[in-house]
């Protein structure tokens, strides 16, 4: 007798021959779902502010370290007060993007009223989004992105994460990736707590978001120079900025660091 | 496939397995006293070295008086609090609004996590209430749902921390009657809610200062016959 555990209740080879795997069309090969991003897209950020939110992200779609597509729109707007700002897979992206496009249109066609009054809020979108995510993970086949759904919903600001494992969390500041590291800090130097966003104006918040987009450029590799930004502002709306573009670099600062920069000496 | 019993070379495809689990840090903390019980947790969210938020609460007051909170890998955790919320209304809608016990509701969680036995939900969970004599009840899940009734438990990263603190000041482990040379036990008598509120935010200070992922904020749900208050002191935040 076999003692190999492994060769516990199969119907022996000798016995039996070999498992034909014509039999319930069988795949040769174990079942293969996304184990790995392929085009990627690096982070994105964003934080709210007094009147609204605003998020950004570059247009760049990389195959590994091959900076491969340059004009890739990773801001997704879903109705009039909702973006969804996408890294990680862009193929898995773009099957987002059509899902909630049907989505959308589902709603559109569904809602009876006049003014917008059944319109899918930020919430609406993000617990849409958070549920499939998970469903997906759970399925051990994930969809591979890092995603932040921004909006203005009943007059305050809406911000909140979910990634391929479904883990959700909301801040005042939010960036996926490598803007986590590069950016949060940068976002935090402006809004620390709660009490920071009110005393935060449109102005101050697009200054840090750019000032953060340079320093991402600067330091991360899969980075691009050209970006999107979106401003959802709750008497603006949605302002969309396309194929923006890093400006006033100098490396002028670079002489003057220490070490790692935190010391002065 | 080699295993202890077979060194043959197996010509299987390499697998890479995406790894559907994380750890999002955070620890929680129930304590049950003579009328009351106190659930809390700080609100601190991480994945890795990164803060993700500061403030993203884990402990729920679901209804009935009934207070829970699922500790470890967050998606889990929120995915089961949701269904042990629609779990409570379902039951609800077909007893006529009766209340649950704290009782039901925790053989009602155990089948919740056992039921994912092969796939589990990665969280240690706590569920307080209050008894049908009115006494404080804690129960406390290993992530499959083997459960028991405790007076406190710990769970989460700083659990190992704080559970021997708590067996010593709520439990009187180790501590003896003055005089009688670590002969006599000090009887265990049950801790007021000013007492075991000072225990909690202690606690949760000292893992603040040992454990990397405790910190940010404090937020301690009390229950009481006249339904549930809610606290929220500052934590360190380096």
């Amino acid at each position: 007798m076999n003692h190999d555990p492994f060769s516990w209740g199969r119907p022996s080879d000798e016995t039996y021959g070999t498992y034909n795997n014509t039999i319930a069309s069988a795949s040769p090969f174990p079942k293969m779902n996304t184990q790995q991003p392929i085009i990627t897209g690096t982070s994105v950020i964003s934080m709210k502010y007094n009147n609204g939110v605003i998020i950004a992200a570059d247009n760049l779609g990389a195959y590994g370290s091959l900076l491969r597509f340059n004009d890739v729109e990773r801001l997704i707007p879903v109705g009039k007060r909702t973006i969804v700002g996408v890294s990680g897979d862009v193929s898995d992206m773009q099957h987002i993007e059509q899902i909630l496009s049907d989505l959308e249109i589902e709603n559109n066609y569904d809602n009876s009223y006049a003014d917008d009054e059944e319109t899918l809020k930020p919430s609406y979108i993000f617990e849409y989004l958070s549920t499939l995510m998970y469903q997906r993970r759970s399925k051990m086949n994930p969809l591979w992105n890092a995603i932040i759904v921004a909006g203005v919903e009943d007059d305050k600001p809406f911000l909140k994460y979910v990634n391929l494992l479904g883990v959700t969390y909301s801040s005042p500041t939010l960036a996926t990736g490598f803007g986590a590291h590069l950016a949060i800090p940068l976002l935090r130097r402006v809004i620390d707590r709660e009490e920071d966003i009110e005393s935060t104006n449109l102005e101050l918040a697009e200054k840090t978001i750019l000032e953060s987009m340079k320093v991402l450029y600067y330091r991360d590799a899969h980075s691009s120079r050209k970006f999107s930004l979106a401003i959802i502002d709750k008497e603006q709306g949605l302002v969309f900025k396309k194929g923006l573009q890093v400006e006033n670099m100098s490396w002028k600062f670079a002489k003057d660091i220490k070490g790692y920069g935190t010391q002065k000496v | 496939m080699s295993t202890e019993y077979d060194n043959s070379v197996a010509h299987t495809p390499i697998e890479h397995r995406f790894n559907p689990y994380s750890d999002n840090g955070g620890t929680i903390l129930g304590i049950a006293g003579k009328d009351f019980v106190v659930l809390a947790g700080d609100t601190r969210h991480t994945t890795d070295y990164s803060i993700n938020s500061r403030y993203e609460p884990k402990v729920f007051h679901i209804g009935d008086n009934l207070l829970i909170s699922a500790n470890g890998f967050s998606a889990d955790g929120t995915a089961l609090v949701k269904r042990v919320q629609n779990s409570l209304k379902w039951y609800h809608f077909d007893n006529n609004d009766k209340t649950m016990t704290v009782k039901t509701m925790a053989r009602n969680v155990q089948h919740l996590l056992y039921g994912k036995r092969f796939f589990p939900y990665y969280v240690h969970t706590i569920l307080g209430g209050l008894d049908s004599e009115g006494r404080g009840a804690i129960y406390s899940f290993d992530p499959v749902g083997s459960y028991e009734r405790e007076q406190c438990r710990a769970g989460g990263a700083a659990a190992s921390l704080i559970m021997p603190f708590l067996d010593n000041q709520v439990n009187f482990k180790n501590q003896y009657q003055p005089d009688s040379n670590g002969k006599v036990k000090r009887p265990i008598e049950s801790l007021s809610l000013e007492e075991t509120i000072k225990l909690v935010r202690d606690a949760f200070t000292s893992a603040t200062e040992r454990h990397i992922h405790v910190g940010d904020g404090l937020e301690i749900l009390i229950a009481t016959k006249d339904g549930v208050k809610t606290e929220f002191y500052e934590l360190k935040r380096d």
